[in-house]
């Protein structure tokens, strides 16, 4: 038995309304890539900020060398040879490549940085890094992502780093970045450095990892294995290994016409070639993992960031959606995953912000029609069952639920016929998330057509009536109900070759 | 129920220490016209109160287009720039002869023309107000002094001196601010397009989402402020026999103060019109009581100052709380 470097014991975590780490024991050992696997909200982020030092863990210990240490912040953290490199990189783009890797911790004397040294230092853990080639007075702005990765990993390097934390390193990269990585991380392994490695791609724990740990609801799943002893079907099982509840209350509604028919779609990198349909009546879940580019679809069908080709139908009719007003005109509403930032007027009240996307319909000559507007709000008060002591009440005193309804309140006056919802019952109690499920069941039925973006998968198995999974920008599934089960829709968001009968994408 | 009523009595709460800053301010007005008359009687005397109205006059429309700037999260430091070439234009073209009407219209026009550049630099160009309007303020002040070369504008003819009439015994400029208070305000809380400034200054993503376009909303708000600008110069303008070529100089900061005092949230998204009327009215008090106290008028500019600081952070900290 080889002595772990750091080892985590019984580790508990609590945010408001949610358990994010519950008991979680877990140990890496010097030389070894240490797979860390989970779905979304499984608790690896809190995880990592914890080793950090980000985050404080409510209870359990954490050892470094068999000694109990605490980690106030991320500054002890590095002194104790723990780095993180993120998946968002966080350098500076105007200063040179030598500067963000010894960004707080220049060589030379208190009031005085040793250029000369820093850049000798800098070029000789590039060379280790086999990136010699890299200019290290050359500005980071321009660089690829490879490259910039390159120097995040440099300046982990340069403060001594012995545990490196890798989360999601390969999301933006090239094939060619990657075997580089990859070829990187093997010399750090045999260098003695621990390597945590997080990844949504299964296919690169078997060709890096030795062993792998899988969270769950802020568990630990059974107990971390040898790679070389499990196969993708498991790791999935073990992941999503969850019971469903019966907190959903989709009914069945006969579909009825296609109402939005989507052919060719592409935006950028995120969202590509995308097709689909969705008929009256119906709730398409849209399933996939974090980055995948279900919100990003759903902010070109909206209009926010118009499609670059490909057709939109609506009711059988091609349309243009160039910006958000065009795709309300055409019946289109768009619940947006962020509600303080991009839904709610935090200091407005209730019926201001209720009747802002419908302002046009309750005017007379230019000027708001305050009755109707007043029973306007009412109406969707009383029918989203909406807990406010008052109209006038400013959204921002009113509990998240609550908010996330006077949202949903703003764009249902709309009287759309497509409701594109992301994430609706993120962050709310369970009260208020069964409310707006029967409500979408209700709107349904009445004959909306409903595209739903979830990371629950529960949600989305609960409420859909067919899922569609996403992964790179691609719909890479489609299920039926029937056939929706969270194996299913893990191994295709995950992309794992050997539950899927067609070929991975390029 | 019991945290709904919680909920309900909390914000009940704030309402009675903070969110009425109206009610505040008219204290504080009331307080301080009190406090100084005791000090020095003549200070309560229907001369001096009408004074202090007319001082505020153009202080408060200009105010009024300053709320609606500073509502939809934007500021223009310009005005004070604006306010002397709009008073320039009116004074030269009334003493060439041009009507006196026209050359008041003309001067509310520059002043939308002016507003307009701001607001198409801020919305199109994308430009931080603060920039574009440190920028105009710079070249509207320089080319002012270039074409009057700092001389004084005078032999006005008589129709010209609008403020210093009265109409049913009250002195035109009060009529002016009382009518454009009444207007603005009542466009602000019941017209779409004012409701739409507050949305965007609020939270400019969420209104785009609700298809509102930010970029007009900021046209519109400079353009508007720029046209109540205007008019405030006509009402400087036409006040005293000569008009000089420094006119307007440290107006932004009255304007601001005024605006900012009154309750209007630097941060974008609440405030009223009648609010900034009664900020204005604080800030010209302030400068009058300083006179009759017999108090260095230098401390003016240092006690505006303070009260915009005060108020900003009286809001930081209340924004804060409820976050």
């Amino acid at each position: 038995m080889i002595a772990p470097i750091i080892e985590l014991r019984e580790i508990s975590k609590q945010f408001p309304g949610v358990r994010a780490l519950d008991r979680v024991s877990f140990a890496v050992r010097e030389g070894e890539v240490h797979a860390l696997l989970g779905e979304n909200g499984a608790g690896k982020s809190t995880l990592i900020k914890i080793l950090t030092g980000a985050y404080q863990p409510d209870s359990g210990e954490i050892l470094l060398r068999g000694r109990p240490i605490r980690i106030p912040d991320t500054r002890h953290g590095l002194a104790l040879g723990i780095a993180a490199i993120y998946q968002e990189l966080s350098l500076y783009p105007d200063l040179t490549v030598a500067e963000n890797i010894f960004m707080g911790h220049q060589p030379g004397a208190r009031w005085r940085v040793d250029w000369r040294r820093m850049e000798e230092q800098a070029r000789a853990i590039l060379q280790e890094l086999d990136a010699g080639d890299l200019d290290v007075t050359q500005p980071v702005r321009g660089l690829s992502v490879g490259n910039q990765q390159r120097i995040e990993i440099a300046k982990a390097l340069s403060q001594n780093a012995r545990i490196l934390i890798m989360d999601e390193p390969t999301a933006a990269l090239t094939k060619h970045d990657v075997d580089r990585l990859f070829e990187i991380v093997r010399r750090l392994r045999e260098r003695g450095v621990a390597i945590i490695y997080i990844s949504h791609r299964l296919e690169e724990v078997f060709l890096l990892a030795d062993r792998v740990t899988v969270l769950r609801d802020g568990q630990v799943v059974g107990e971390t294995m040898e790679v070389s002893k499990t196969n993708q079907a498991e790791l999935i099982r073990m992941m999503v290994g969850r019971t469903l509840d019966t907190l959903y209350p989709k009914e069945d509604v006969q579909a009825g016409d296609v109402v939005l028919d989507v052919r060719n779609l592409c935006y950028g990198r995120t969202t590509r070639n995308v097709s689909f349909t969705l008929r009256r009546g119906e709730i398409v879940g849209l399933a996939g993992l974090v980055g995948a580019g279900r919100s990003e679809l759903a902010q070109v069908l909206f209009g926010i960031t118009p499609a670059e080709s490909g057709e939109i139908r609506i009711e059988g009719r091609a349309v243009r959606i160039n910006n958000p007003r065009d795709a309300m005109a055409l019946g289109i509403a768009y619940v947006p995953e962020d509600r303080k930032n991009q839904g709610l007027l935090v200091q407005m009240n209730v019926r201001e912000n209720a009747t802002l996307a419908v302002l046009r319909q309750l005017l007379r000559r230019g000027f708001v029609d305050y009755d109707a507007e007043r029973r306007l709000t009412q109406e969707y008060v009383d029918l989203l069952r909406i807990r406010t002591p008052s109209l006038s009440q400013r959204v921002g005193n009113l509990s998240g639920g609550n908010q996330q309804k006077v949202v949903v309140a703003k764009w249902l006056a709309s009287k759309p016929r497509v409701l594109i919802l992301d994430e609706p019952t993120r962050g709310i109690d369970v009260g208020a998330k069964a409310e707006i499920h029967r409500l979408m069941s209700a709107l349904a039925q009445q004959g909306l057509g409903i595209l739903m973006i979830s990371s629950e998968l529960p949600e989305i198995l609960g409420m859909s009536d067919r899922v569609l999974v996403m992964r790179q920008g691609e719909i890479v599934a489609e299920l039926d109900r029937a056939h929706a089960t969270q194996e299913a829709v893990i191994a295709a968001a995950m992309g794992a070759d050997d539950l899927r009968s067609e070929p991975l994408p390029a | 129920m019991a945290t709904q009523a919680g909920r309900l009595t909390q914000a009940h709460r704030q309402r009675g220490l903070f969110a009425q800053q109206e009610a505040v301010i008219a204290a504080a007005i009331l307080v301080m016209t009190f406090v100084v008359s005791l000090a020095n009687p003549d200070f309560f005397s229907a001369t001096n109160l009408l004074d202090i109205a007319v001082n505020t006059a153009y202080i408060a429309v200009a105010a009024a287009g300053m709320t609606m700037v500073i509502v939809s999260g934007n500021i223009d430091i310009s005005v004070g720039s604006m306010l002397g070439v709009c008073a320039t234009i009116a004074g030269e073209l009334a003493r060439n002869g041009t009507p006196i009407p026209i050359a008041f219209l003309a001067a509310v026009a520059a002043g939308g023309l002016i507003g307009a550049i701001n607001g198409a630099l801020v919305a199109y160009a994308r430009i931080p107000a603060i920039v574009v309007t440190l920028g105009m303020l710079s070249i509207l002040r320089g080319g002012l002094i270039l074409v009057t070369q700092g001389r004084w504008i005078e032999s006005l003819p008589e129709e010209f001196f609008f403020s210093q009439r009265s109409t049913l015994g009250v002195p035109n400029p009060i009529w002016v601010m009382i009518a454009v208070t009444i207007l603005v305000g009542l466009f602000m809380k019941y017209h779409r397009f004012g409701r739409a400034i507050y949305a965007v200054g609020g939270n400019a993503e969420a209104a785009r989402l609700a298809g509102i376009d930010p970029r007009r909303v900021y046209m519109f708000v400079f353009v508007m402020n720029g046209l109540l600008v205007g008019l405030a110069a006509v009402l400087y303008a036409s006040r005293f026999t000569a008009i000089q070529s420094n006119a307007g100089q440290g107006f932004e900061l009255a304007v601001i103060s005024g605006a900012v005092v009154g309750g209007v949230s630097i941060l974008g998204g609440t405030g009223t019109v009648i609010g900034a009327l009664l900020g204005s009215l604080l800030i010209s008090l302030i400068g009058t009581a300083s006179i009759f106290l017999k108090v260095s008028p230098f401390w003016l500019q240092a006690v505006q100052g303070g009260l915009i600081l005060l108020t900003v952070l009286v809001d930081v900290v209340r924004r804060r709380r409820r976050a």
